[in-house]
């Protein structure tokens, strides 16, 4: 037996009894950075395809949304900081060791990209949109002429944002349950799926929901296959990262991961999107919400279970 | 210089003085602490025993701390100290995230605090104000790369262990079993 305390009545707050530095504003920005990021690759990889007459919604309409999803997540991630008005200082340093430094440069160049890329579309999907001043008329008329010069670095950004919002997490050694590179490629498709999910909601022709829905049938899939190849992982590993496995399989966390994210948040959704592409009736919303909702609670589950983990010594 | 700390887990009697000391010297707000002692008891009576250790920021070599700050506010001092620089921290929470000794806190003011090694007192010569401050003389603070120094003649002659090495951090903090 082996019992150990602190005798000196150690009780800091948010360190003791196990850590809870990160609260709420985290999951929510790494949830609207991942969705962000599956809009922006959509729209940028169907551009690219030569598909953007076919997939409106997804090239056009919902990369609209992503500008005020990045702008509130980098929101949440002032709110998280203690030391507000030092905030600055993030961009007077560049510290690529540091995956929080190099993730807010990346969120600092495609943040800009994002807004370029809707501010190209507005007069298409608002027709009656009038931008006043010439040179933005004129600056316009570039933008769209230079889609495809957008398309190819917003794609790519697209893709390091979604990886980044895993990387955030599996870069801390300290953590077992977040130090697996899995994370990074798993935040990255479950980004996509909700993102897919939302382009669902979003768009009226059917032709483009169906796609979007295969789509995201395999991103779930793609999702499945990595949770199990993420518990495995553990299992097959130290103490510490089996006792991470542990929460989610018989401990505290198993209940709400397995209901909420995984079936709620995937096995159902991807059950009745198969069923609609087979001719069934069923309202897009539903499966949709509940991807967007597992995802959201993916997050939250993640960051607060990672830091419950630690080392043993 | 490298500087480092060996503690003798034998000699301590767990009196939480170099707690209060540290309290004191760095004027630690109410409720938060630099280091803390730990008692940890194995086994079942009547085979029994028990450790004592006073524990605080390893400054590590290898910092997973300085490495993840994302405006450099954690670096390393003369001598290997890591020390964060209150004027550059943004308050993240991803050195504290980092740290697998839990050493880092929040401080009410906005940003990180820990353990300097009281490195105001060390550049005066003195020691810190726990090593200083122990009934027991059972901390040794000094300059690992000095074969002259007491530090690093209690290594050559006892047996010590840090804590988990195998984090990859490359503790200085060793504890004299």
């Amino acid at each position: 037996m082996r019992e150990e305390l602190f005798v000196s009545g150690r009780n800091i707050p948010n360190i003791d009894p196990y850590l809870n530095i990160w609260h709420w504003q985290i999951p929510i920005y790494l949830f609207l950075g991942g969705v962000a990021a599956g809009i922006l690759f959509f729209s940028g990889i169907f551009t690219i395809l030569g598909k953007d007459h076919k997939m409106r919604t997804t090239v056009k309409v919902a990369p609209l949304l992503v500008p005020f999803l990045l702008v509130f997540g980098l929101f949440m991630l002032f709110l998280d900081l203690k030391h507000k008005l030092y905030f600055w200082q993030l961009y007077t340093t560049i510290r690529l060791e540091s995956p929080m430094g190099w993730g807010a440069w990346v969120l600092m160049i495609i943040t800009p990209i994002s807004i370029l890329w809707s501010a190209s579309y507005v007069r298409e999907i608002f027709p009656g949109w009038d931008w006043k001043f010439d040179i933005l008329k004129t600056f316009e008329s570039w933008l769209i002429k230079y889609r495809l010069w957008i398309a190819w670095p917003m794609t790519i950004y697209a893709v390091i944002l979604g990886i980044y919002t895993g990387i955030l997490l599996s870069a801390f050694n300290a953590r077992p349950l977040w130090n697996t590179s899995i994370l990074g490629p798993l935040f990255l498709v479950s980004g996509m799926s909700t993102a897919a999910a939302l382009i669902i909601m979003l768009s009226k022709d059917h032709k483009e929901r169906k796609i979007m829905g295969r789509i995201d049938i395999l991103l779930i899939l793609i999702e499945l296959f990595f949770i199990v190849h993420l518990l495995m992982g553990f299992l097959a590993g130290s103490e510490a990262q089996i006792n991470a496995a542990s929460l989610f399989l018989g401990g505290k966390f198993t209940a709400p991961f397995f209901t909420f994210v995984v079936f709620l948040g995937l096995i159902f959704p991807a059950i009745l999107e198969i069923f609609e592409l087979k001719g069934f009736k069923v309202p897009v919303y539903i499966p949709a919400i509940l991807v967007l909702l597992g995802g959201l609670i993916f997050r939250f589950i993640i960051v607060e279970a990672g830091q419950i983990t630690r080392f043993l010594y | 210089m490298r500087y480092g700390m060996a503690i003798d887990t034998r000699k301590c009697v767990g009196c939480s003085d170099c707690v209060v000391a540290c309290q004191t010297e760095n004027n630690v707000p109410l409720g938060f602490c630099r280091d803390w002692v730990v008692e940890v008891v194995d086994g079942t009576y009547p085979n029994v025993s028990i450790e004592l250790r006073s524990e605080r920021c390893n400054h590590c070599a290898n910092s997973p701390c300085v490495r993840c700050c994302p405006t450099g506010a954690s670096h390393f001092e003369d001598g290997g100290i890591v020390l964060v620089e209150h004027s550059k921290c943004i308050g993240c929470g991803a050195c504290i995230e980092a740290c697998p000794y839990d050493a880092r806190y929040s401080h009410p003011d906005g940003y990180v605090d820990k353990c300097t090694f009281c490195i105001h007192r060390v550049r005066e010569g003195n020691n810190p104000a726990c090593v200083s401050v122990c009934p027991t003389s059972c901390m040794y603070f000094g300059d690992l790369d000095d074969q002259n120094s007491k530090i690093v003649n209690v290594l050559k002659n006892r047996k010590f262990k840090s804590l988990a090495p195998e984090a990859g951090t490359k503790p200085q903090i060793f504890y004299l079993v």
